[in-house]
C-alpha cells in the first residue's frame, strides 16, 4: 500500500515532467520533419552544393553522441558566442537537429524507393520537377515511410530523457528530483517507466492504425 | 509545318555514345514507327523527344519550338506531347479518374466537372467506362495502358510518343492497346512509336525507321522497309523478326 502511496505522491510532479518531455518531443519533431524532408530532397537533387550540405550535416550529427550536443549547445555555444539559450530551447534545438539527421536518410531513402518512371511520367504530363516529388512521389513515399518515421519519433522522445542532464524538468529529471528527497528510486523509476510506455505505446497504435487506414486507400 | 524536326542529335551516357547524328522530321498526322535491335537507341531517340533524356548535342524542334533551347518553358511544351512507357507508369495511389484528370485540372486550370467529362468521354474512347473508381493495381496491364494512354491524351497533346507500349503486355492484352492505337491514328493523332510489333508497323505507320548503333540506317514506307529492305543490317534484323 505504501508503494501506491509513494506513486501517488510523485504522480503530479511526474505527470507535469511527462507533459514537458510531450511539449519538446512534440516541437522538434515537427522542426524536424521539416528540416528532414528539405534536406531529404537537397540529397537526392542534382546540385552538389546541396548534397554536400545534406550529407555534412547527417554526418556530422550522426557521427557526435546526443548528450555531447546537447552539453554543446547549452554550455559550449554560449560560452564563446554572444547567445543566451533558456535550457528549454537548447533541449529543442539539439532533440530536433538530431532527429532531423535520421529524417534525412529516412527521407531519402523513402523517395529513392519509389519508382523512376513515376517521376517521368509525372514530368511527361507537364508537371514541374517540384510539383511531381509533392503530387506523386512523396504521397506514395510517405506511406511507405511510416514505420521509420515512428521509429524514429520512439527513439526522440527516449532521448528527451537525456535533457535532465542541462536541469530540464522532463520526465526523467521530475523523476530524478523526487527519489533525491524521498529515496524511493524503485518506486518512482518505476512509474517514470509507466508514463514513457504509456506515451510510446499510445503512439505505436495510432501508426498502425494510420498504416491500416492508408493502405485501403 | 513540321511537328518534329531533330537535327544532328547526339546522346552519350558516359563514354558510351547512344545517338550518333540523328536527323529526322514528322509531319503532321503522320504516324512514325521506330524499329530495330535492343541497343540501338531508339528509345534513348524518342526520351530525347521530350527531354527525358538530355540530348548532347543537336537539336529538336517541336511545332517550331526550340525543346533544346534552356530558355524554353520545358514544362509547357510537354504538354503538347504526350507519352506512354513501356511499363505504364501509373500513378497507384490515384483512382484510374484521377490519373487521368490530374494533369489538365491542376495544369490547364479546367474545373472538376470539365475534366471529369472529359475524364469520362477519353475512358469511353479507351474502353474502361466502368473503370473510373478502381486503383490501377487491379487493372490487367493491357487495361493498366490504355489508361496510361488516356491519361496522356487528357493534355489534349499535338503528339504522342510511345516507348515500347506492348512490350511488357501478356500476348493475348497487346491487341486490345494497339486497336485504341489504331484509332488514334485514324483519328489523324501525331504519332512517334518505338515497337517491336512488326505487324502494326506494317499496317499503321506512314513511315518506318530503322535504327541499329545509334544511327539511322534506312527509312520508307512499310512497304519499301518490309518488303524491299535495301541494307544488309536491316535485312539481317527483318530475316531475324518476320
Amino acid at each position: 500500500m505504501e508503494t501506491i502511496q509513494i506513486i501517488l505522491d510523485a504522480l503530479p510532479t511526474l505527470l507535469s515532467g511527462m507533459g514537458l518531455t510531450l511539449e519538446i518531443t512534440i516541437i522538434s519533431l515537427v522542426l524536424a520533419m521539416v528540416i528532414g524532408l528539405v534536406l531529404g530532397v537537397f540529397s537526392i537533387t542534382k546540385s552538389k552544393i546541396l548534397r554536400a550540405i545534406s550529407t555534412v550535416f547527417v554526418d556530422m550529427i550522426r557521427g557526435t553522441p546526443l548528450l555531447v550536443q546537447i552539453l554543446f549547445i547549452y554550455f559550449g555555444i554560449p560560452s564563446v558566442f554572444d547567445v543566451n539559450l533558456t535550457a528549454f530551447a537548447a533541449g529543442v534545438i539539439a532533440i530536433t537537429i538530431n532527429a532531423a539527421a535520421y529524417l534525412v536518410e529516412i527521407f531519402r531513402a523513402g523517395i529513392n524507393s519509389i519508382d523512376k518512371g513515376q517521376m517521368e511520367a509525372g514530368r511527361s504530363i507537364g508537371f514541374s520537377y517540384w510539383q511531381t516529388m509533392r503530387l506523386i512521389v512523396l504521397p506514395q513515399a510517405v506511406r511507405r515511410m511510416i514505420p521509420a518515421f515512428v521509429n524514429q519519433f520512439i527513439v526522440s522522445i527516449k532521448d528527451t530523457s537525456l535533457l535532465s542532464a542541462i536541469g530540464i524538468a522532463e520526465l526523467t529529471f521530475s523523476g530524478q528530483s523526487i527519489y533525491a528527497a524521498n529515496f524511493r528510486a524503485f518506486e518512482i523509476l518505476f512509474a517514470v517507466g509507466v508514463l514513457y510506455f504509456v506515451i510510446i505505446y499510445t503512439l505505436s497504435l495510432l501508426s498502425r492504425w494510420l498504416e491500416r487506414r492508408l493502405d485501403v486507400a | 509545318m513540321k511537328m518534329i524536326e531533330v537535327k544532328s542529335l547526339k546522346k552519350s551516357f558516359g563514354k558510351l555514345e547512344v545517338l550518333k547524328d540523328i536527323n529526322i522530321d514528322v509531319a503532321p498526322q503522320e504516324v512514325v514507327c521506330v524499329i530495330g535491335p535492343s541497343g540501338s537507341g531508339k528509345s534513348t531517340l524518342l526520351r530525347c523527344m521530350n527531354r527525358l533524356e538530355e540530348p548532347t548535342a543537336g537539336e529538336i524542334f517541336i511545332e517550331e519550338d526550340n525543346l533544346t533551347d534552356t530558355k524554353t518553358n520545358i514544362n509547357q511544351l510537354r504538354q503538347r506531347m504526350g507519352m506512354v512507357f513501356q511499363q505504364f507508369n501509373l500513378f497507384p495511389h490515384k483512382t484510374v479518374m484521377e490519373n487521368i484528370t490530374m494533369g489538365p485540372q491542376r495544369l490547364k486550370g479546367k474545373s472538376k466537372t470539365e475534366v471529369k467529362e472529359l475524364g469520362s468521354q477519353l475512358l469511353e474512347k479507351v474502353g474502361l467506362v466502368d473503370k473510373a473508381k478502381v486503383y490501377p493495381d487491379n487493372l490487367s496491364g493491357g487495361q493498366k495502358q490504355r489508361v496510361a494512354i488516356a491519361r496522356a491524351l487528357a493534355m489534349e497533346p499535338s503528339i504522342m510518343l510511345f516507348d515500347e507500349p506492348t512490350s511488357a503486355l501478356d500476348p493475348e492484352m497487346v491487341g486490345e492497346v494497339l486497336q485504341v492505337m489504331k484509332d488514334l491514328a485514324e483519328d489523324g493523332m501525331t504519332m512517334v512509336i518505338v515497337t517491336h510489333e512488326m505487324g502494326f508497323a506494317k499496317e499503321v505507320a506512314d513511315r518506318v525507321i530503322f535504327m541499329d548503333e545509334g544511327f539511322i540506317v534506312e527509312e520508307g514506307s512499310p512497304a519499301e522497309l518490309f518488303d524491299n529492305p535495301q541494307h544488309e543490317r536491316t535485312k539481317s534484323f527483318l530475316s531475324k523478326v518476320l
